[in-house]
């Protein structure tokens, strides 16, 4: 079978083995980043282009913490996404908020240039090569899998942000805050005649999805470089993750996420040049046959 | 009023009016104007940039007292060919500037290195490492500066199939400085007795994940994995190397063009050991440690200084003396004079010493070959390099007869 394999694909089956699971981590990058996405998109209707901002301010905070007070990568993985979730919430109450009533474009273009200056000033501070960030000790190391030398924190990165997808998934489709925020979406003057300070709730959702975009900026940091275009790079592919599995849709933006992760993870094997258009090509094809997207509503 | 006198009045405010402007003409006439060009806000920032600007400009500073004027602008390229040539036609045309320097990556370079050609004006190239522009592309208009793909091939190249690295893989940055850099080194190694069993072309910009090419490179069963690639890429590849523990499995990394800012932003402990090529390090000698003083003041204050960053310094102080020479109005008349000037005169400034200009625009000065020390051999501030091993510029730069370079053949 493995043979089978290994003469289709024309690539050594555990080189084919190993380049999965690589693209599945990068994939767990996308799927949090996406869910974050996601759910500020799916109950504020927002485009949140600040999003790469914030997965950069994420490691930043994480190097603040270490650098400037002692405090490691397991304290950032708490910490970070707090303090950055801080700044999303006064982000959203101070200017955001008062775009709900007009169309998505205003909302698009306030973030896209908050995520803009937010990027300046980090570049101004800190230059452009980036900041070293070690993995942590408990983390170190590797696992040999036979077909491949696994890095044990590539295995706690995938790890984790399935727990978190699935918890945020939970929270969302199970609970009965999440069926609040659901029922906002649908109408919100309705939800708030029962009581429900609907406006601070779209506050506090606003900063969860941010605080996602942050720890996955904590996961990225001992791995990438800590730089200010960090988040750029990313934010565009995240994108196309989100309208390839449906703008809004949780569970859709998880699965795309792992899902082209890993296709991408194969063209860097067989077309490594295409790798950085296979997405936008996917997304281009999906948006033609299902223009809402592999998982969401038209 | 009678009519006289008003016409007078009207005459005496036109003379009035037309005074500064007059003047604003003559004063154009006496200033000399420079423009870098480069990245200040992408992945090279750190090693053009900021930096550089603070460079440039003390070297115009340091030509203050010459009965001359000079200005310097700048602006971003964002490593993209039609951003900087359209920045450049603008710069020529309608600012009236006389010397662009720099250029930014090496994409960008050639596109400039046409644009200032076909306008006849001085293009002194500090940054960009393609041999091309001093091999088929090179221009009367053109002095290339600091370092380019060969002579990194040649020294860091060269150095790493010494020390036993015979096999080789390469993850090239997919775009003319990668290819360049690729085919200078691949031509190094195989000459040597080498072999190059293979090479992953990533996108660039925008790969942040290098760890699937790490590991192709890896199953090639190659002992030494070449970086073609530079800024955040090459700090990518030797972070996510680390971590995928290539050196623990006897894997060497050969970081081809790496700069200071890179190791700075690493950290020793993870860069110790590695070997890179520069032109110029900071505590070199006594000269360059006075540059260093001179400029410490205006630079970034976590960004040490690298030899892209001298050699805006070096090639706008060579330049200026031969505006100086030749005088200001032919200067801004006829690029290509100027250069030709350039060529004839012998350099000497305090980041590369003595020096001198080839036919095809390759300025020749000593390469140097350093290893970055282990943490506890660093003891301050940017004390980064130790220093293995010095080429001679005549010996570290590919001889004018075989880059093809139309200037020479003619």
């Amino acid at each position: 079978m493995l043979e089978f394999l290994e003469t289709i694909t024309g690539v050594p089956t555990p080189l084919l083995f190993g380049q999965i699971l690589l693209g599945l981590i990068n994939g767990a990058f996308y799927a949090m980043l996406s869910l974050g996405l996601a759910v500020i998109f799916g109950l504020l209707n927002i485009i949140n282009f600040t999003h790469g901002a914030q997965f950069m301010m994420g490691a930043f905070v994480a190097w603040m913490l270490l650098t400037w007070l002692g405090l490691g990568y397991w304290w950032a993985l708490i910490l970070a996404p707090l303090i950055v979730g801080a700044t999303g919430v006064v982000i959203e109450r101070l200017m955001i908020s008062r775009l709900y009533k007009l169309d998505h474009l205003y909302g698009l273009l306030l973030t896209f240039g908050i995520g803009l200056m937010i990027e300046g000033f980090f570049r101004n501070q800190y230059g452009s090569s980036g900041l070293p960030y070690r993995i942590p000790a408990e983390l170190s190391g590797a696992w040999d899998l036979g077909f491949m030398f696994m890095p044990v924190y590539r295995g706690w990165v995938v790890v984790f942000s399935l727990v978190v997808c699935l918890a945020t998934w939970l929270v969302i489709e199970k609970t009965r805050l999440g069926a609040y925020l659901r029922a906002a979406t649908e109408n919100a003057a309705l939800v708030q005649a029962f009581g429900v300070n609907v406006p601070r709730m779209i506050t506090l959702t606003y900063g969860a999805g941010v605080a996602l975009a942050a720890l996955a900026g904590v996961l990225a940091a001992p791995i990438y470089s800590v730089n200010p275009q960090m988040g750029t790079n990313l934010i565009i592919v995240v994108f196309a993750v989100v309208v390839i599995g449906g703008m809004g849709s949780i569970l859709g933006s998880v699965l795309t996420g792992f899902g082209l992760g890993v296709i991408e993870g194969l063209t860097k094997v067989y077309w490594p040049e295409a790798s950085a258009t296979v997405i936008f090509v996917i997304m281009a094809i999906v948006l033609l046959t299902r223009p809402a997207g592999l998982f969401g509503r038209a | 009023m009678s009519e006289t006198s008003r016409r007078s009045v009207l005459a005496a405010g036109a003379a009035f009016a037309a005074l500064p402007l007059s003047h604003a003409r003559a004063q154009a006439a006496n200033t000399i104007r420079i423009a870098l060009l480069c990245d200040f806000s992408g992945t090279y920032r750190d090693v053009t940039g900021p930096n550089e600007l603070a460079c440039v400009r003390q070297a115009a500073a340091e030509f203050s007292n010459r009965g001359f004027n000079i200005e310097v602008v700048y602006a971003d390229n964002q490593n993209r060919a039609d951003v900087g040539s359209n920045i450049t036609r603008t710069w020529i045309d309608r600012d009236g500037v006389d010397c662009i320097v720099d250029g930014g990556a090496s994409s960008v370079a050639l596109a400039v290195n046409e644009v200032v050609r076909e306008k006849n004006k001085v293009f002194l190239n500090s940054s960009s490492a393609t041999s091309d522009l001093t091999g088929r592309f090179c221009s009367p208009n053109l002095v290339h500066w600091t370092y380019d793909t060969y002579m990194l091939a040649k020294s860091t190249g060269g150095a790493t199939v010494r020390a036993g690295g015979d096999s080789w893989y390469f993850i090239t940055a997919d775009y003319a400085f990668g290819h360049a850099l690729e085919r200078d080194t691949a031509t190094f190694v195989r000459a040597a007795g080498g072999r190059v069993l293979g090479q992953a072309r990533t996108p660039f910009p925008g790969t942040s994940d290098f760890s699937s090419f790490l590991v192709q490179a890896q199953a090639s069963r190659a002992k030494v994995i070449g970086l073609a690639n530079a800024g955040s890429d090459t700090i990518n590849c030797i972070k996510q190397a680390s971590e995928f523990g290539l050196a623990r499995r006897g894997i060497k990394l050969a970081s081809l063009l790496m700069f200071m800012p890179d190791v700075h932003s690493l950290g020793l402990e993870q860069t110790q050991g590695l070997i890179c090529t520069e032109t110029f390090y900071w505590d070199l000698n006594d000269r360059t440690r006075a540059f260093t003083r001179r400029v410490a003041g205006q630079l970034q204050s976590n960004v040490p200084l690298c030899m892209n960053h001298a050699g805006g310094y070096a090639s706008v102080i060579h330049y200026l003396k031969a505006v100086a020479d030749m005088g200001v109005a032919r200067a801004k008349e006829n690029g290509a004079e100027v250069v030709a000037r350039m060529k004839a005169m012998p350099c000497d400034d305090d980041c590369f010493g003595p020096g001198s200009i080839r036919q095809d625009g390759r300025k020749l000065h000593p390469a140097y070959l350093f290893e970055v020390k282990a943490p506890s051999e660093s003891h301050g501030r940017y004390d980064y390099y130790k220093l293995l091993q010095t080429t001679a510029g005549d010996e570290g730069f590919r001889p004018m007869a075989e880059g093809n370079c139309p200037l020479v053949r003619s």
